[in-house]
C-alpha cells in the first residue's frame, strides 16, 4: 500500500526543536529512517515551528533530498503557502491537501495538474467535517468532477474521506468504511483513497492497536493509502499483510521480509 | 468526451541479464546472450519495453544419449557419444547456448565423478564459444559435491549453474558467489515458492539481478496451461514492482516436449498421430511458442527443426536475429 510516512511534522518537539535550531540531521536521519521503514512518501508538517512557513518547508525538503528522491507531501492548510512552495519542490511532490469546496479545487487540482504533483483532496468543506455516508460520496464526485475538467490523472489523486477520534465520534469509523466503498464505484479507474490514520487514536489508549485494527478493515473497504507512523512495526507488518491479502503482492513464507527488502 | 486511455501503466521491468564472458571480459566465449529487459506483456508492446529476444539454449548430456527418442538421435547422430561433439552439433542446429546437463553424476544413472564433470565442463567450454548453463542432477549431495567444483573449473565464464531449490541453495550460492557465475533458482510450479528461493538467496548474498528462475514447464497437453498462468502471474507481479519476481525465467522445453507421447511414440505405438520426425519437432515448437507468450526468456531445447520454427516465430516479434 501507499504509505505516507508522518514524522517529519513541526507538532513534534524534535522536529520543531530541528527547525528552530536549523539541524539538518534530524531531519535526514527521519527521513531515512521512514523510508528504511517502508513509507513511499514523506509528510512534511511544519507546525508551530516558525512564522515563516514557506521557508520552513522547504527547509525540510531541502534536507530529505539530501537523503531520499522519495515523493514528499507538503502539508499545510493555507493556499498562498501552497502556491508558492509546490512549484520549488524538486522531485515527485504531493499536495497536501484541498478541501472539496468547487472554488478551492479550481485552485489546488491546475496547481497540482501544472506541477505535476499529485493532490491529497479532504471530503469536507466549509461546512464541516461530514456526519453521514451521503455527503462524503457527494464531495467525492464533486472533487472527481473537478479532477477530470482539469485533467488531473487519477494515479495522482487521493482522496480522504477524513476519520475523527473514536474517543470523540464513534460512528464515524463506520462511516468513512461505507463511504470507501461507495466512492470506489464513482470512477473507473478509480483513484487511490487515503486516511489520516493516527488521527483516529487521537488521545486513545493502545493508539497502535487501534491504529492497525482499522487500518486492517480500512482496507478490506477499498482503502490503499495511509498518512501514518512508518516506524510503529506492528503497524507495517498489518499494512504489508494486507497487501496479500488485497491480492496485491504474491504470498511466500518470508512476505513480511520479502516486503521489507524493497 | 475524449476515448479514456485503457493501457497500462507498468511500473516494473524484468531484470536484463548477460551470460558468458569473452576475453575482454575475463573468459573464453566468442559470443555472449543478453536476455530480460522486458516492460510489458508479450505483443502488448505500446504498454512497455519489449526487452532483449529469448534465447535458445541446446540440450547436451553427460552421458547416454542413446536414451534420446529415435527422431532426435537421427538428427544428432554419432555427436551424442561425448559431449564436445554434441555441443559442436547443437551450436550448428543454432544453439545459442549450451545447456550441459550433469544427469550422469546421478547415484542412481552413472554416479559420474566431480572430476569427471569438471572434465566435461572443460571440454564444452573448449569445444564452443557460446555460452553455458550447467544443471546437477537434482540430488541434493551429489549436487553439493559436484557442482562447486564444476564453478571452479568454469570460473570467469559467467556461465548459469543450476538448480538452487527452498530446501537446497546454501552451497550453490556460495560457489557461484566466489566463480561469478548466475544461478538458476528452481520452484515447482508454485510462485510462492518461486518467491522464496528468490529471497532466501538473497539473504545469504546473492544479488537478485543475477537470478533466473525455473518455476518447471510442462509440455502441451501436459499441464502447458498451468505453468502458462503461474508464469503469467509472476511476470505481473514483477511488471507491478515485485523485485522477487523480476528475474528473467527459463523453461525446459525439450525434455518436457520429448516425454509426451505425442512426441517420442513411434508411428507403430502411435498409428493416426502423423509421422514422427514431424510430431516430436512440432510439440516441441509448440510448447515453446506458447511459453513465449508466458514470458519465457531462455529455451532449453532439443531438435533442430524445432529450434528452427521458434526462432522465426521470434524473427517475426523481434526482427531477425541481429538487426
Amino acid at each position: 500500500m501507499y504509505v505516507i510516512g508522518e514524522l517529519i511534522n513541526g507538532m513534534f518537539s524534535n522536529v520543531k526543536k530541528a527547525i528552530q535550531d536549523k539541524d539538518g540531521q534530524v531531519i535526514q536521519d527521519l527521513a531515512k529512517a521512514q523510508a528504511d521503514a517502508g513509507a513511499t512518501a514523506l509528510d512534511v508538517n511544519v507546525g508551530p515551528a516558525t512564522r515563516d512557513a514557506v521557508w520552513g518547508l522547504l527547509w525540510l525538503v531541502e534536507n530529505i533530498r539530501k537523503v531520499s528522491d522519495i515523493p514528499v507531501a507538503i502539508d499545510n492548510a493555507k493556499w498562498d503557502i501552497m502556491k508558492e512552495v509546490i512549484p520549488q519542490v524538486p522531485g515527485d511532490k504531493i499536495i497536501n491537501s484541498s478541501k472539496a469546496d468547487e472554488d478551492l479545487l479550481d485552485k489546488y487540482v491546475p496547481l497540482a495538474a501544472e506541477n505535476n504533483a499529485a493532490l491529497i483532496a479532504l471530503t469536507i468543506d466549509q461546512s464541516g467535517v461530514p456526519n453521514d455516508v451521503d455527503r462524503r460520496v457527494e464531495m467525492a464526485a464533486t472533487i472527481l468532477t473537478k479532477c477530470a475538467e482539469h485533467g488531473l490523472d487519477m494515479d495522482k489523486l487521493f482522496i480522504d474521506p477524513i476519520i475523527l477520534p473514536v474517543n470523540v465520534a464513534g460512528q464515524q469509523a463506520m462511516n468513512v468504511l461505507r463511504s470507501l466503498e461507495q466512492m470506489k464505484m464513482l470512477s473507473d479507474p478509480a483513484p487511490h483513497f487515503l486516511l489520516g490514520l493516527s488521527n483516529l487514536s487521537q488521545n486513545c489508549a493502545n493508539r497502535s492497536l487501534i491504529n492497525r485494527t482499522y487500518l486492517a478493515m480500512a482496507r478490506g473497504a477499498g482503502l490503499d493509502a495511509a498518512i501514518l507512523d512508518p516506524l510503529d512495526t506492528e503497524l507495517m507488518d498489518v499494512a504489508i499483510t494486507t497487501d496479500l491479502l488485497c491480492g496485491k503482492a504474491i504470498y511466500c513464507d518470508s512476505f513480511l521480509e520479502a516486503a521489507r527488502s524493497k | 468526451m475524449a476515448v479514456p486511455d485503457t493501457k497500462e501503466k507498468w511500473t516494473g521491468k524484468v531484470n536484463t541479464l548477460t551470460l558468458g564472458a569473452t576475453s575482454e571480459q575475463g573468459g573464453t566465449r566468442t559470443s555472449t546472450v543478453t536476455i530480460g529487459g522486458v516492460g510489458c506483456l508479450p505483443s502488448l508492446e505500446f504498454e512497455g519495453p519489449k526487452g532483449n529476444r529469448p534465447a535458445i539454449a541446446v540440450e547436451v548430456w553427460d552421458g547416454d544419449g542413446e536414451a534420446m527418442p529415435a527422431p532426435l538421435r537421427q538428427v544428432y547422430g554419432d555427436s551424442l557419444k561425448n559431449v564436445a561433439d554434441w555441443a559442436k552439433k547443437a551450436v550448428e542446429f543454432g544453439a545459442e547456448m549450451i545447456c550441459l546437463k550433469l544427469q550422469g553424476t546421478h547415484p542412481d544413472a552413472g554416479d559420474r565423478s566431480a572430476e569427471q564433470a569438471c572434465d566435461d565442463v572443460k571440454a564444452v567450454l573448449g569445444a564452443v564459444g557460446v555460452p553455458l548453463i550447467v544443471w546437477g542432477s537434482g540430488v541434493n549431495d551429489k549436487d553439493n559435491e559436484v557442482l562447486p567444483r564444476c564453478c571452479q573449473a568454469a570460473s570467469g565464464e559467467n556461465c548459469l549453474f543450476g538448480s538452487i531449490t527452498e530446501k537446497n541453495y546454501r552451497t550453490l550460492v556460495a560457489a557461484c558467489l566466489a566463480d561469478k557465475h548466475k544461478l538458476l533458482a528452481e520452484s515447482p510450479l508454485d510462485i510462492n515458492i518461486a518467491k522464496q528461493v528468490n529471497i532466501l538467496a538473497s539473504d545469504v548474498g546473492f544479488a537478485l539481478e543475477d537470478l533466473v528462475v525455473f518455476p518447471t514447464t510442462a509440455s502441451l497437453g501436459y499441464g502447458l496451461e498451468y505453468v502458462y498462468s503461474i508464469m503469467e502471474r509472476g511476470r505481473l507481479a514483477a511488471l507491478t514492482g515485485d523485485k522477487l519476481l523480476q528475474q528473467p525465467v527459463l523453461c525446459n522445453i525439450g525434455f518436457e516436449a520429448w516425454r509426451a507421447k505425442e512426441a517420442r511414440g513411434t508411428d507403430e505405438e502411435v498409428p493416426g498421430f502423423g509421422p514422427a520426425e514431424k510430431r516430436g519437432p512440432l510439440w516441441e515448437a509448440a510448447t515453446a511458442t506458447n511459453l513465449f507468450q508466458a514470458g519465457a526468456d531462455i529455451f532449453v531445447m532439443r531438435h533442430p527443426e524445432a529450434i528452427r520454427m521458434v526462432s522465426e516465430s521470434l524473427d517475426e516479434y523481434y526482427g531477425p536475429k541481429g538487426s
